[in-house]
C-alpha cells in the first residue's frame, strides 16, 4: 500500500436541496485493486455518509452498480482504479435515465418495457412436469444463450441515443430478451411478441448506432438481437404479402 | 415518433445536448454515416437528371456534362464517391452482424460472413467495370 | 407497485431471490383468488441468487436414487438434519428442477438433449444440474421473468422491511420504508413469507453480497421466533483472497487441483485421498466444504500455504483442464480470475482461501414453512427447515430455494385463504409507532458513533471468536465485544438525514439487524461443547451424541439470546461417524 490518492469528482444531486446535479471531489487513497466502486464505499464509510448510490454483489452479476465513468457507462465493481489513473476519474449517473439521487437512476420505465416484450417462455400446450424435461440439444441452447445473459444493468440504454432522445422506445435489453425467448426451442410465443416488437417504438425506432454492444459488459449484443429482429419481422411482412396464409410458424 | 414522457416530481431528467454526436468515435461515425446519405441522394439526383438530358438528345447532354466539369461539381463527386464508399464499408461489415448463417448445426462466425460479403462486393464491382471499360 | 386497494394484500413475501419468487410464483398457482405481494429491499434480479455459480442438486439419473441423495445430504450434516425433511427435499428436487426447465431456464444439456449433470462436492453421484457456472444468475432471472406473467403479483421493489405487524399474537405484514420517497408504511397481509436470504456480512471476508444482512432472521427474532442452528457457519474453501469472490466448487467438479506452495496436492495427508486424475466422488478435492477448509487451515499451520497481502491462500490449479474446457463449463471461472486477480486460469493457478459463504441456521421451520408465529412463514437461506444441519452440500441450497420456496408459497396461501382481512386501523397506528422509532433513533439525533466502525468490530470479532477454529475464550470474548458494539449502536449518528433514497438509513437498519443475527451466532457457537460439521471447536474436538445431537434454539432475551434445544428428527439413518 502507498500514500498515492487519485480524485473522483461524483456528480451529486439531492432532491429538495439541489435544483440540478453537480459534481464534488473527493481525494481516495489509490490502491492498485480497487475498483471505482470501492472508492465510493470508502466516500460513503469515511468522508460523506449522504452520498447515494447502489451496488450488491461487486462481482458484476447483479447489475445493480453500473454508472458513466469518465462518460462511458461502466459496472463500477469492474472498472479498476488503476485504469484511469493519474485520475481524475468522473463519476455520473448513467446517461438517459431520469435520476431519483446522487448516483441512484430511476428504473421503473425499464422494468414496465420487459413486462411488455413477455420474456417468458409461451407454449400453446404445456407439458405436465410429470413427463420430464423438453429436450433441447446442445446446438438449440447455444442459439439464444448469449441473448440469455444479460444482468439488466442498463448500460445499453445509457449509451443509446435514440433512448436519449425517444424515450418510449422498448430498447436494447428489452428487445434481447423477447429475442431470446423467440430462439429457444420451446418457445412458441413469437406471433404475440411480434407487435410490441415491430411498434412504433420497437425493433424500427432503432438506427443502428451499435454503441449498445460495445458497452455491454456481458457480450450480448443487443445490436445484433434488434437487426436480426428487423430482419425476421422484414421477412415476416413480405411473406404474407406474397402469401395469403402469411409467414413462418 | 413518440409521445413525450410522463415527467414525476422530485427526478432530475438530463436532456441529451443537441452535440452528443461529437461525445464519442462511435457516435460520430454514426452520423457520418447517416450524413452520407444526403450526398448519395444528391449524386443520385444529378444521375436522374443526366439520364433526361441523355433522352432530350446528344447536345443537351454535352452541355449538362460541361457543367458537371466545374470544379464545384468535381469535389462533390469526389466527395460523395468518399461517402459511398463508406457507407458500403460499414453496410457490409454490418452484414456479419445481422445475417446469422448456418451450416449444418453450426452458425457460421460473423466475422467470415462479413468477409464473404466483402468478397461478393469486389466481384460485382469487378464484373460491372469490366462491362463499363469493354463496352 | 401496490394495487388499487392500497397497500393490502392475501399474502406478502419479503424477498425477491430464489425462494421468495419461487413462492410467490407457487401461491400464484394455488388460486387466482389471492392477492399476492413481493417486497424486496433491492429490484428482484439483484437478489443475491444471482450470484450463485455451481449447481443445483436433484437425482436425475438411473445411476442414482432419492435414497442416495438424502443419504449424503444427511451424511454431509454430520446427522443434524431431519431426516423426514430431507426425504422430502429430495422426493420433490427432481419436479422442482424440471418445472424451472419448463419455465426457461437454460440448463446445460447433454448431446442427447437431456439436462447435464455434473460432480459436486459431498455427493456420491453426478446430481447437479447447472448453467454453466451461472446456475443462480440463469435461475433468479428465469423465476422473475416468469412472475411476470402473473398479473396477481404485484410488487414492492426497493422498499424495506423494518418490523413486522402483529396483532393478537398473529402476523398481519410489515412496515415498511419505501427507499424512492422515504415513506413509511404498514403493508397488511393475511400471510407474511420471509424469504430474506443470509447473512454473511456479519464475517469480514464473505462471498456474500452486501444486501446479505440477515434482516428478515432479525426481523423475526424480534417478533419471538427462534433462530434455529445459528452456529453452523459454512466456510467455502476457495474464495479469491482479498474480495473474497467466490471461485464456484464446480471448478474442482470439472476436476481442478488444489495445491500447498510446493505444488503438492495436500488434501491426500488428510484422509482425502488417494489422489487421481479423474475426480473421484467425495474423495480430495470433492471432499465437503467444512473438511476442505479445515485442511487449509492445518496447512497454513504447517507452513505450507503462501503468503499475500490478504493473508495466506493455496492454489486452486485448472490448468490441465484445458481452455476448451474451461470456456465451455466454466466461463464465469476464467472472467473472475481474469477481472479480479489478474490471473487466466488456463495458464497459471488461481490463489484461493476459505471464506464465509452460507448461514445453515435461520428462521426455525417445519417442514410446510411455518414458523411458531401464526400466519409468520419463512423459506430460503433465510430459514431453517432443516436440511443443511451443520454442514451443507453444495448445490443442495439453490434446490432448497425452489422445494421449501414453493411449499412456504403453497401453504401460506391456503392460510391466507381461510383467514378474514387484519384491520388495517391498529396497524397503521403500528407503522407510526415505526416511524417515529425510526426518527428518533436515527434521524432527530447526534450520536458519536460511525456505522463503518461498529460494523468493523463486529466483523473483526466474529472473524476471530466464530471463525474455522472456536474455543470458549475466544468466542466468551467475542460476546463481549458484541454486547458493547450493541450499547454502542444506540449512540449511531448519521449524516443523511433525506428522505429520499436514504442509502445510510438502511445501513443503519442493517447494521441493527446484523449486530442481533451476531449474538446469536456466537452465543449458540459457545452453548455447543462439541465439534460438529462446520462447528469445531479447540476445546470439544469430537461429536458429542448424547449432549447435542439436537438444534439449538436461539430466543430473544433483553440481555441477548437464550438458548434451548430440539430434538433432531432421525427416521432410518441412524448417526455414524462421518468419514470420506
Ligand atoms: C457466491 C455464491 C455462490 C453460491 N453458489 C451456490 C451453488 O452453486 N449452489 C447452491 O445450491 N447454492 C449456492 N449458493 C447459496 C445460494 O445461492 C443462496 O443460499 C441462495 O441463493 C439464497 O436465496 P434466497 O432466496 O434465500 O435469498 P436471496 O437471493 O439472498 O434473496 C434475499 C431477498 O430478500 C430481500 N430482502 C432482504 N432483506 C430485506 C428487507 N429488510 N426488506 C425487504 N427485502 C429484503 C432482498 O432484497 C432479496 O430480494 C451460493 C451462494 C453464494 C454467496
Ligand atoms: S444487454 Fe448488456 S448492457 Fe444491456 S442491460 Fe443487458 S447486460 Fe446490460
Ligand atoms: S455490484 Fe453487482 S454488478 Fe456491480
Amino acid at each position: 500500500m502507498s500514500d498515492a490518492t487519485i480524485t473522483l469528482e461524483v456528480t451529486r444531486y439531492r432532491p429538495g436541496h439541489d435544483r440540478e446535479p453537480h459534481p464534488q471531489s473527493f481525494e481516495v487513497p489509490f490502491q492498485k485493486d480497487w475498483v471505482v466502486l470501492d472508492a465510493l464505499n470508502h466516500i460513503k464509510d469515511r468522508i460523506d455518509g449522504t452520498l447515494s448510490y447502489r451496488w450488491s454483489c461487486r462481482m458484476g452479476v447483479c447489475g445493480s452498480c453500473g454508472m458513466m465513468v469518465n462518460g462511458v457507462p461502466k459496472l463500477t465493481c469492474a472498472a479498476f482504479l488503476r485504469d484511469y489513473r493519474p485520475g481524475p476519474i468522473r463519476v455520473e449517473p448513467l446517461a438517459n435515465f431520469p435520476v431519483i439521487r446522487d448516483l441512484v437512476i430511476a428504473l421503473d420505465d425499464f422494468m414496465e418495457k420487459l413486462r411488455r416484450v413477455k420474456p417468458w417462455i409461451i407454449r400453446a400446450e404445456e407439458k405436465p412436469v410429470s413427463e420430464g424435461e423438453y429436450r433441447q440439444t446442445p446446438a438449440q441452447l447455444e442459439t439464444y444463450k448469449q441473448f440469455s445473459m444479460c444482468i439488466n444493468c442498463m448500460l445499453c440504454y445509457a449509451a443509446c441515443p435514440v433512448y436519449g432522445l425517444a424515450p418510449a422506445f422498448v430498447g436494447p435489453a428489452a428487445i434481447a430478451l423477447a429475442y431470446r425467448y423467440n430462439l429457444d426451442s420451446r418457445d412458441e410465443g413469437y406471433r404475440l411478441r411480434e407487435p410490441v416488437m415491430s411498434d412504433a417504438v420497437g425493433v424500427w425506432e432503432c438506427t443502428f448506432v451499435g454503441e449498445c454492444s460495445v458497452v455491454c459488459p456481458k457480450g450480448v449484443d443487443p445490436a445484433a438481437a434488434i437487426q436480426r429482429s428487423k430482419l425476421a419481422g422484414a421477412t415476416d411482412w413480405l411473406l404474407s404479402m406474397v402469401m395469403p396464409w402469411g409467414g413462418r410458424r | 415518433m413518440s409521445e413525450p414522457r410522463v415527467e414525476r416530481p422530485g427526478l432530475y431528467y438530463p436532456k441529451l445536448p443537441t452535440t452528443w454526436w461529437l461525445r464519442n468515435t462511435n457516435y460520430f461515425l454514426f452520423m457520418l454515416r447517416e450524413l452520407s446519405s444526403v450526398f448519395i441522394m444528391v449524386f443520385l439526383v444529378l444521375f436522374l437528371v443526366e439520364l433526361y438530358r441523355l433522352s432530350q438528345g446528344p447536345k443537351a447532354y454535352g452541355a449538362y456534362l460541361e457543367t458537371l466539369r466545374a470544379p464545384g461539381w468535381i469535389v462533390f463527386h469526389v466527395v460523395a464517391l468518399a461517402f459511398a464508399l463508406y457507407h458500403s464499408v460499414t453496410w457490409f461489415k454490418l452484414s456479419g452482424v445481422v445475417q446469422v448463417v448456418r451450416v449444418g448445426e453450426r452458425q457460421v462466425p460473423p466475422s467470415l460472413v462479413t468477409a464473404a460479403s466483402f468478397a461478393l462486393w469486389a466481384v460485382v464491382s469487378i464484373v460491372l467495370l469490366w462491362f463499363m471499360v469493354r463496352g | 407497485m401496490p394495487g388499487e386497494d392500497g397497500y393490502q394484500h392475501d399474502l406478502l413475501v419479503i424477498g425477491g431471490g430464489g425462494a421468495g419468487l419461487r413462492a410467490a410464483i407457487a401461491a400464484a398457482e394455488e388460486s387466482n383468488r389471492l392477492s399476492i405481494a413481493v417486497l424486496s429491499k433491492v429490484y428482484p434480479m439483484r437478489s443475491h441468487t444471482v450470484s450463485a455459480e455451481g449447481g443445483t442438486a436433484a437425482v436425475m439419473r438411473d445411476d442414482d436414487s432419492l435414497d442416495t441423495h438424502a443419504k449424503d445430504t444427511i451424511f454431509g450434516s454430520d446427522f443434524l438434519a431431519d431426516q423426514d425433511v430431507v426425504e422430502t427435499f429430495v422426493r420433490e428436487a427432481p419436479g422442482e428442477v424440471i418445472q424451472l426447465e419448463h419455465w426457461g431456464c437454460p440448463w446445460s444439456r447433454d448431446p442427447d438433449g437431456r439436462v447435464s449433470v455434473r460432480p459436486f462436492g459431498g455427493m456420491t453421484v453426478n446430481r447437479t444440474l447447472y448453467a454453466a457456472d451461472k446456475t443462480g444468475f440463469h435461475m433468479l432471472h428465469s423465476l422473475f421473468q416468469t412472475s411476470l406473467k402473473y398479473e396477481k403479483i404485484v410488487r414492492y421493489d426497493e422498499w424495506f422491511a423494518t418490523s413486522l405487524l402483529i396483532e393478537d399474537g398473529t402476523v398481519c405484514g410489515v412496515t415498511a420504508l419505501n427507499l424512492h420517497d422515504g415513506r413509511m408504511r404498514p403493508i397488511v397481509a393475511k400471510a407474511v413469507i420471509m424469504c430474506t436470504g443470509g447473512a454473511g456480512r456479519i464475517f469480514p471476508f464473505t462471498t456474500n453480497a452486501a444486501i446479505k444482512t440477515g434482516d428478515g432472521m432479525a426481523l423475526a427474532y424480534r417478533a419471538g421466533v427462534p433462530l434455529k442452528d445459528m452456529e453452523f457457519v459454512q466456510y467455502h474453501p476457495t474464495g479469491l483472497p482479498g474480495t473474497g469472490i467466490l471461485i464456484t466448487e464446480a471448478a474442482r467438479g470439472e476436476g481442478g487441483h488444489l495445491k500447498n506452495k510446493d505444488g503438492y496436492r495436500y488434501l491426500q495427508d488428510y484422509g482425502l485421498g488417494p489422489p487421481t486424475d479423474t475426480p473421484v466422488h467425495r474423495k480430495m478435492e470433492l471432499g465437503p466444504r467444512d473438511i476442505l477448509s479445515r485442511c487449509h487451515i492445518q496447512e497454513h499451520q504447517k507452513g505450507r500455504t503462501f503468503d499475500g497481502p490478504y493473508g495466506h491462500y493455496v492454489h486452486l490449479d485448472l490448468r490441465h483442464l484445458g481452455e476448451k474446457l474451461i470456456d465451455k463449463n466454466l466461463p464465469f471461472v476464467r472472467e473472475l480470475a481474469r477481472n479480479y486477480v489478474g490471473i487466466d486460469p488456463v495458464h497459471e493457478p488461481i490463489p484461493v482461501r476459505p471464506v464465509v459463504h452460507y448461514m445453515m441456521g435461520g428462521i426455525s421451520t417445519d417442514i410446510t414453512g411455518k414458523t411458531s408465529l401464526d400466519g409468520l412463514y419463512a423459506a430460503g437461506e433465510a430459514a431453517c427447515v432443516s436440511i443443511n444441519g451443520a454442514n451443507r452440500l453444495g448445490s443442495n441450497s439453490l434446490t432448497e430455494l425452489l422445494v421449501f420456496g414453493a411449499r412456504a408459497g403453497r401453504s401460506a396461501a391456503r392460510h391466507a385463504l381461510e383467514r378474514a382481512a387484519p384491520r388495517s386501523n391498529p396497524l397503521a397506528q403500528l407503522a407510526s409507532d415505526e416511524r417515529r422509532r425510526l426518527d428518533q433513533r436515527f434521524l432527530r439525533v447526534d450520536g458519536r458513533e460511525k456505522i463503518a466502525d461498529i460494523r468493523e468490530e463486529m466483523q473483526k470479532a466474529m472473524e476471530s471468536g466464530c471463525g474455522i477454529y472456536r474455543d470458549r475464550a475466544t468466542m466468551e470474548a467475542t460476546c463481549q465485544t458484541l454486547a458493547k458494539l450493541r450499547e454502542r449502536f444506540a449512540h449511531i449518528s448519521l449524516a443523511d438525514k433525506d428522505a429520499v433514497f436514504n442509502t445510510e438509513l438502511i445501513a443503519a437498519l442493517e447494521l441493527e439487524c446484523t449486530l442481533e443475527v451476531a449474538e446469536t451466532v456466537a452465543r449458540s457457537a459457545l452453548a455447543r461443547e462439541e465439534s460438529r460439521g462446520s462447528h469445531t471447536r479447540t476445546d470439544f474436538p469430537k461429536r458429542d451424541d448424547a449432549r447435542f445431537l439436537k438444534h439449538s434454539l436461539a430466543y430473544r432475551t433483553p440481555d441477548g439470546p437464550r438458548i434451548e434445544y430440539l430434538p433432531v428428527t432421525i427416521t432410518r439413518w441412524p448417526p455414524e461417524e462421518r468419514k470420506y
